[in-house]
């Protein structure tokens, strides 16, 4: 049988470790100055795909929308099981919010062409809104399912999936093609398979190929001759496209996309401002760790009735 | 944006109960509507729920919007979805407002997504201002602000939609204050048409499972926490011992819960429960601002930290510096001598 399944994944900044050279003047992040990750859940959804293709068979595809160095989140599939990647790279892609996200993948699912699932994590660890994934899903005209943590079952044009939510558990049925968000808890993402990451360890999107080419070429105090760059990273991509190592890059052309709905164009919401957040010393009453002082407060705390 | 009027709000209910974060959506509406000077109305959807109307309107709607059908009994994204477009292409409001709940994270993408406009999720605060377009130009009036948290904590966001109305923003239970209900106050009920193709109702919901919540948090007067500097989940035993002898709940932080030391029902934070308790006692929290975001309201905030460096120091009213393992012993041992009872 197979179901042929599409993981959408995307690469986080580690937002653990932002400092004031990774924020730009329009409020926007700096992505490429920071380090990037596999956002978790989609490491999540990626796992429940592969486990579909091992029992059912079929196909998984993962795209990913990003910078050239989104390459990297493409290798970690393709280590790991994932049968196509492609990376949807392009400048006017740029400073979109979730609509104009959720437009773009989209409209990559639909020059993919027949799918029978796709699949993302609930929420990146950047962003936390949970958005994309129910809004891909509207524009494709297909039903969601959010908070997946199990398929129950798959099979006769339908799936059934366990939603974890919160105050319990519910069990819900859709026809497919379906949508479904993949919650942490659903699985334990495998790690690479040593064979697959020995084979495409050397895989890369054009683009990266010609940033890596343009920064060797870059003299010291000066620009490359763009020219010069084409020409030698044409040349690599040559010799990866004869070993199959070369990772599908599309633009807003290869997806037929709208200019006015994808990046910033298309995205409603904009940032008016961002603030750092410096917490203000307050008036706090250190109370020395000892019988007296704590023995102070406690008196305190049962005088005005915060303690019974 | 011309022709747009009026602030919403989504009226959450499951099994005819309404959702907390609804009623409190609604108080903060009302404020909103008030600087706006404009209509409240409540988005109601359901089988049944005509007689939820009136608690709406006590807490601050000047109107509800009411959708009855069988096959809204039980939220589904599709049927909802066509409902609540059907009604914003008809009546257009400029604002609405979602609970940041399970429904509210799986409708409001997908009808901000159907009318093309803008959504915030998780905003912690809403206010109406004037937004500069420094690009284009222009100046808009009496935007809704949309703040939020962002990057991990490090930065407070505004964000607006200036022309993909409705401005739509989703905000979490227990971040905005419900108001008291005012039963006197008078409003209106207006039906709303309820079409469905056969294509939105592909989708079933097969079965619900509800778990009993362990733990309680929100309504909770003391609240005794426990974060990663407890290092274990032995080791929170103390935070146990020291919630039992103050008759208190225990809380904690999301790196506690992430380590396994505690289950997710007690995590305090942004992605946890708000809490606003008369006392929290926080122990080897470092007060990350998803967690502050949680507990800063409390009453009163204790911490007790080995790092005086920690951010938690900062809100807190009292703070320990020392070890937990010899702090919390010795406050339940001059609680118990010098205690009531």
């Amino acid at each position: 049988m197979g179901f042929d399944c599409i993981v959408l994944a995307k690469q986080v900044p580690d937002t653990a470790n932002i400092t004031g050279q990774a924020m730009k003047e329009d409020g926007t992040v700096n992505r490429a100055a920071l380090p990037a990750i596999f956002n978790p859940e989609d490491l999540n959804a990626l796992e429940l795909a592969l486990e579909i293709a091992e029992k059912h068979g079929g196909s998984v595809t993962l795209i990913t929308m990003g910078l050239p160095q989104a390459g990297e989140l493409l290798r970690q599939g393709l280590y790991r099981g994932s049968n196509r990647a492609i990376l949807l790279t392009d400048r006017r892609f740029a400073r979109a919010d979730t609509l104009a996200t959720s437009y773009t993948l989209a409209q990559a699912i639909r020059t993919i062409g027949r799918f029978d699932l796709v699949l993302c994590g609930r929420q990146a660890i950047d962003g936390d809104t949970a958005q994309v994934g129910p809004q891909t899903a509207e524009k494709l005209g297909v039903p969601q399912i959010t908070y997946v943590e199990k398929i129950e079952s798959l099979g006769g044009g339908k799936v059934v999936a366990r939603r974890s939510i919160g105050k319990g558990y519910e069990m819900m049925e859709a026809p497919l093609p379906c949508l479904m968000t993949v919650v942490g808890t659903a699985n334990e993402p495998r790690e690479p398979r040593a064979k697959l990451l020995m084979k495409f360890k050397n895989a890369r999107c054009p683009s990266e190929v010609t940033e890596r080419v343009r920064a060797e070429l870059t003299p010291k105090d000066g620009t490359a001759d763009e020219a010069a760059v084409k020409t030698e990273a044409d040349r690599r991509i040559r010799e990866l496209a004869k070993k199959n190592l070369v990772i599908e890059e599309w633009k807003v052309e290869d997806i037929k996309a709208d200019l006015s709905r994808v990046g910033g164009e298309g995205s409603p919401t904009k940032v008016k401002e961002i603030e750092f957040v410096v917490i203000k010393g307050a008036q706090t009453r250190m109370v020395e760790p000892t019988d007296e002082g704590m023995g102070e407060l406690l008196r305190e705390l049962i005088g005005d009735h915060t303690l019974g | 944006m011309k022709g747009y009027d009026g602030v919403w709000v989504f009226a959450e209910q499951e099994d005819g109960k309404l959702a907390d974060v609804g009623l409190e959506l609604l108080t903060k509406g009302r404020e909103l509507a008030g600087v706006l000077n404009t209509k409240l109305s409540a988005v109601l959807l359901g089988q049944r729920v005509k007689e939820l109307a009136k608690t709406l309107i006590a807490h601050g709607a000047d109107e509800v919007l009411l959708a009855e059908d069988e096959r809204l009994a039980d939220y589904l994204a599709a049927p909802y979805t066509r409902v609540i477009t059907d009604a914003v292409r008809a009546r257009k409001p400029a604002i609405m407002i979602f609970g940041a709940s399970t429904i509210g994270r799986d409708l409001a993408p997908r009808v901000a997504s159907t009318l093309l406009c803008g959504l915030t999720a998780d905003c912690t605060d809403l206010k109406i201002g004037d937004f500069t377009d420094n690009i284009e130009k222009k100046t808009y009036k009496n935007l809704l602000y949309q703040i939020r948290p962002a990057f991990g904590g490090n930065i407070i966001a505004t964000i607006v939609n200036p022309t993909g109305w409705p401005q739509m923003a989703t905000v979490r239970e227990g971040v905005m204050k419900m108001g008291k209900p005012d039963a006197s106050r008078k409003g209106t009920v207006k039906k709303l048409e309820v079409v469905l193709d056969l294509a939105d109702l592909v989708a079933k919901v097969i079965k619900k499972e509800r778990v009993q919540k362990s733990v309680d948090l929100k309504g909770a007067q003391i609240i005794v926490s426990g974060g990663a500097g407890v290092g274990s989940r032995e080791n929170f035993k103390l935070v146990w011992d020291l919630a039992r002898t103050l008759g208190a709940a225990v809380g904690a932080s999301r790196a506690a819960v992430d380590g396994g030391y505690i289950d997710h029902d007690h995590q305090v934070g942004q992605t946890g429960t708000t809490v606003r308790p008369r006392l929290y006692i926080a122990c080897g929290i470092s007060g990350a601002i998803q967690h502050r975001a949680g507990m800063s309201e409390a009453g009163k905030i204790i911490a007790i930290n080995s790092d005086p460096s920690a951010p938690i120091f900062k809100i807190s009213h009292y703070g320990i510096v020392g070890d937990l393992n010899d702090i919390i012993p010795r406050f339940i041992e001059i609680y118990r001598k010098k205690g009531p009872g």
